[in-house]
């Protein structure tokens, strides 16, 4: 809770909050905001904005509303983005934890697979796996959150040991705590703050990831995202500009609202840090 | 009775293929009730000595008894009960706290992990022990983070004594401070040692300090232990290069006090 107040209490985190709160409500609400199959022909093809109150942002080539697609765009940017964050952050947390506090060769194994995974661009891979095993959302979520996981990771164990040496820790041991205790109690709590900013940004990654994907038709087919919409309207990009500008728009204010969420949530976390 | 035993400890640390020295056959005994200071340069490995003795690291060599029992083979479950009879206090008053514990926190730790109460006074033994350094009650719901750091010295000293220790390891405990807490801290160490009979190794660099609190002093010097003697018998007539050097390092302790305005500018 205190946490949420330093939060808000920083202009970055009180507007990407405040976005980010919006959106949600959009992808919790779209099917009382805009109801039936946004994929559905609604009405007239290429329909331009501004003009028909059915449809404020007009239609695509098929006849489908924008606004619908604008609006059921966001469950799956957000879905797709928390997920795949979210799924890597996971794999990133234990692989981190496992190699800092084992050290040795498990640590030295599980850090060449971080480095193997660092090298190959995460967009790359992505692209292969989900050519590979096909589109649906959670192969898109895994594609995603394979890339993803080595930064975390790697954090993550920096962490670990940076604090594993810290007087604190060495205090705990001298009053006779349990290394379990030390481990949960002691040095997780205090890494993970850096680790949590970064996941801000991942979601960000992540939502841009799964737009590129569609966008290059590797995304589910059957659920309209914001990346296939601008696919879709980049065949007639010169005569009807919008229907790729409306989903655009929407993808640069999510992403805006995260990335400053996340400055937000950085500059909390750093007020309540001793260190400098 | 000795209560404390060092004989012939040794460390050697190595960093990219080079072996450092840290700790070379030392040997050294503290009596009950006694306070050793252990006095280097930087580097001189007193404080890799306090940390091998604590078992926060490893020693390559020798053998430590305490109260009676080899002190270096105890490991797990032992070594942790049996850590309440030898405490310590950090030189970092910022660093030996965990930046999201409370005052109350610190100071039940140890008093949960060794039962020293039942969990029903734990309230009243933590508001006992910060009365016993010198802090209000109240101080108890603080976050660590909102005390200066003098009293976060205190509440260091508090968590040390709240196991009911028979040995304290005062690693540079009071060289981060204000010079005008310092002196506090020492009297209330002192004060505490008086009505429990606690030991004090005290390690510093700093004569002065040691001046104020010790019985004996100890002069390491680049790992080895290069002279003992009681505190007088050392500040007076050090006998060794290294004594010498760290006690013309102090020079209040040859110069008169001058008086006068011109001092304190």
């Amino acid at each position: 809770m205190r946490l949420l107040r330093d939060l808000v209490r920083t202009p970055e985190g009180a507007i990407g909050l405040g976005i980010l709160a919006a959106l949600v409500l959009v992808a919790l609400f779209a099917p009382m905001l805009s109801a039936g199959d946004p994929l559905r022909i609604a009405g007239r093809a290429l329909l331009p904005p501004f003009t028909d109150p059915a449809f404020p942002l007009g239609t695509d080539r098929l006849g489908r509303d924008v606004l619908a697609g604008i609006l059921h765009g966001t469950r799956t940017s957000l879905a797709v983005g928390l997920a795949a964050a979210l799924a890597a952050i996971a794999i990133g947390l234990c692989v981190g934890l496992t190699a800092g506090f084992a050290g040795g060769l498990v640590d030295e194994g599980l850090m060449r697979i971080v480095d193997a995974f660092q090298i190959v661009p995460s967009f790359l891979l992505a692209l292969a796996f989900v050519s590979v095993i096909g589109a649906s959302v959670p192969v898109v979520v895994l594609a995603i959150a394979l890339g993803a996981w080595a930064d975390p990771a790697r954090l993550t164990r920096a962490q670990v040991l940076s604090i594993r040496e810290r007087d604190y820790v060495a205090s705990a041991r001298v009053i006779g705590m349990h290394p379990a205790e030390i481990a949960f109690r002691e040095i997780l709590p205090n890494a993970l703050p850096p680790v949590l900013a970064l996941s801000a940004i991942i979601v960000a990654a992540a939502i841009l990831t799964e737009a590129a994907l569609s966008f290059l038709g590797l995304g589910d087919p059957n659920v309209v995202t914001w990346g296939s919409m601008i696919a879709e309207g980049r065949n007639i990009l010169r005569s009807s500009p919008s229907l790729s500008i409306f989903p655009g728009i929407a993808l640069v204010v999510t992403v805006v609202g995260v990335y400053l969420f996340s400055e937000g949530l950085t500059k909390a976390l750093g007020g309540r840090r001793l260190e400098p | 009775m000795t209560l404390l035993a060092i004989e012939n400890l040794s460390k050697r640390f190595s960093s990219g293929g080079r072996e450092v020295v840290a700790v070379s056959d030392v040997s050294l005994t503290l009596g009950p009730g006694e306070t050793l200071g252990l006095v280097g340069a930087s580097g001189s490995g007193k404080s890799t000595l306090a940390r091998i003795l604590m078992r926060l690291l490893p020693a390559d060599g020798g053998a430590i008894r305490f109260e009676g029992k080899d002190w270096l083979s105890l490991s797990g479950a032992n070594l942790r009960h049996r850590r309440a009879r030898m405490q310590m206090v950090f030189q970092d008053v910022l660093g030996a706290f965990n930046p999201r514990a409370t005052v109350a926190s610190v100071l039940n730790d140890p008093l949960r992990i060794h039962n020293i109460v039942p969990k029903a006074g734990r309230a009243t033994e933590i508001a006992m022990l910060l009365d016993r350094v010198g802090l209000p009650a109240n101080y108890a719901e603080r976050s660590i983070r909102e005390v200066s750091g003098g009293q976060r010295q205190r509440i260091a000293i508090a968590r040390a004594i709240a196991t009911k220790p028979s040995l304290i390891v005062l690693d540079e405990a009071v060289s981060a401070l204000d010079v005008s807490i310092r002196g506090k801290i020492l009297e209330l160490l002192v004060e505490l040692q008086e009505e429990r009979g606690i030991s004090y190794l005290f390690v510093s660099h700093d004569l002065a300090v040691l001046r104020a609190v010790s019985h004996r002093i100890a002069v390491m010097d680049a790992g080895r232990l290069v002279e003992t003697g009681p505190m007088r018998q050392v500040i007076e007539n050090p006998q060794s290069p290294a004594a010498r050097a760290l006690v013309h390092a102090v020079p209040r302790l040859l110069t008169e006090p001058t008086e006068g305005p011109s001092h304190d500018v």
